[in-house]
């Protein structure tokens, strides 16, 4: 058994590193106060391939491994959660149009995608459907040779500058999974803002009116919208997020060994007060254990093992729970200018409690990783 | 075929315990089976038989038997671009 990156992931790691430190933290707060990323980074991340960082060559993209992209995921998310939504929805929706989508659909989007050309949301929540995805109100009829669709999502990450939306419906109460362009009839967009955490991703609401597609905007066939196709999307998106969320707690571990070897109290410097030192031992040995959970998910992603879906569940699981005990720790360390909006922990922890929450929460996790335990360790 | 149709029924085996399946017997209406499963199902038959599933495969028939399954397989693994 070796657990250790080959050379061109330490390559890539050390990259991506300098770029988020260079280009990425030293605005965060910004994006984060103001709600919003401007296009002149997402054009760097399109330039550097990052948002069409799966998908294979063929279509412009850069080909990672599964390991080298979660690298991607953890070093975006160390400098700014948002930033990280951006890519990793882009490529859950680009995965899943390689995956599951026509040869038309795949020869359409996907170079766009990767250039950064096309901006593309994963539009499955909706006022009334959270955590219970299967029953989706959206409904999809047919008419000729298009489909009519009639709904309401809500919360699509960077919904408000998407162009192209994978959104989830009934047909006859069955899934079904349709491409379908900002600009079509019949869809509007709303903004949303305010929210808690992860402020700068651009959530929009989308309101669907007798939206007119084509048939052949449907991605993977009537009764498949759930199983596989929205499944293998969030899949890769709770990777994706596990490795985010080690990134969150990373930056919070820097910033707490930083901050504790410059100030003072009681006469002596905070890392010698064995209750500080309690703190950053958690946060070092909870990330490391989350890396290891994400490798050990991200290695068997790479091999398609089925196991895969389960480890990723439990990556997640213990990543965003480690994160935002990670963040907390992180204010409380900080003390008074942890809590200000100068410093980047505040960001960490607001971050940290919705990651807990998207693609699948933690209770969910809780149920299905049970679930997995009773049938795996049963009878043995 | 057979021998694939050992891989199946032992892949099922290690989700269904105490469950001998049958050949002809269709899994998604033993009511064993969720979408997680259901994933499982899809990346064991990708892993194991080195074919991908595609959006074109994409009907029940093709999964609901093992019958079905390893049908799926022959035909996959004999077309040329299978893999």
């Amino acid at each position: 058994m070796k657990i250790e990156l080959n050379a061109q992931q330490k390559k890539d790691q050390a990259t991506f590193r300098v770029f988020v430190s260079e280009e990425i933290v030293p605005h965060a707060e910004r994006y984060d106060q103001e709600e919003h990323i401007p296009s002149e980074l997402i054009a760097k991340l399109a330039q550097r391939g990052y948002l069409g960082a799966t998908l294979p060559e063929e279509y412009g993209g850069r080909g990672m491994d599964m390991i080298t992209y979660g690298l991607l995921n953890e070093e975006l998310g160390r400098g700014c959660s948002s930033v990280r939504s951006l890519v990793t929805v882009q490529n859950m929706v680009a995965q899943t149009i390689l995956k599951w989508g026509s040869r038309h659909q795949k020869e359409l989007w996907l170079d766009k995608i990767a250039s950064g050309d096309v901006i593309a949301a994963f539009a499955l929540t909706e006022p009334e459907v959270g955590s219970d995805a299967k029953n989706i109100e959206t409904t999809a009829t047919p008419a000729g040779d298009s489909y009519i669709i009639n709904g309401h999502k809500k919360w699509i990450t960077f919904g408000q500058i998407a162009d192209l939306f994978l959104v989830f419906g009934q047909c006859d109460g069955k899934s079904c999974a349709f491409l379908i362009e900002k600009d079509a009839p019949g869809l509007s967009m709303e903004p949303i803002f305010g929210m808690l955490g992860v402020r700068a991703s651009m959530l929009a609401e989308l309101h669907l009116s007798d939206c007119q597609i084509p048939r052949e905007n449907l991605v993977g066939g009537v009764g498949f919208g759930f199983v596989p196709v929205a499944l293998f999307a969030l899949d890769l998106g709770r990777y994706g997020i596990a490795w985010g969320c080690v990134g969150i707690a990373q930056a919070c571990l820097e910033a707490c060994i930083h901050y504790t070897s410059q100030r003072k109290q009681f006469g002596v410097y905070l890392k010698e007060h064995q209750l500080i030192q309690q703190m950053i031992t958690d946060m070092i040995v909870n990330v490391k254990a989350a890396r290891l959970l994400c490798y050990q998910a991200g290695y068997l992603q790479e091999l398609g093992d089925p196991n895969s879906i389960m480890e990723i569940m439990i990556a997640k699981y213990f990543a965003s729970t480690m994160a935002i005990q990670a963040a907390n720790d992180a204010v409380q360390i900080h003390g008074a200018i942890g809590c200000s909006s100068a410093h980047a922990v505040q960001r960490c922890l607001r971050d940290a409690k919705v990651m807990e929450i998207i693609e699948g929460t933690t209770q969910i996790h809780q149920i299905k990783i049970a679930e997995f335990g009773y049938q795996a360790y049963a009878n043995n | 075929m057979e021998e694939n149709k050992a891989e199946i029924r032992a892949f099922l085996s290690r989700y269904f315990r105490n469950h001998n399946w049958q050949d002809d017997e269709d899994i998604f209406a033993s009511g064993f089976v969720n979408s997680l499963f259901a994933m499982q199902l899809v990346l064991f038959v990708e892993s194991e038989f080195a074919i991908k599933v595609e959006n074109e495969d994409l009907k029940l028939e093709n999964f609901r038997t093992i019958n079905a399954l390893a049908h799926l397989i022959e035909r996959k693994t004999a077309s040329p671009t299978h893999a």
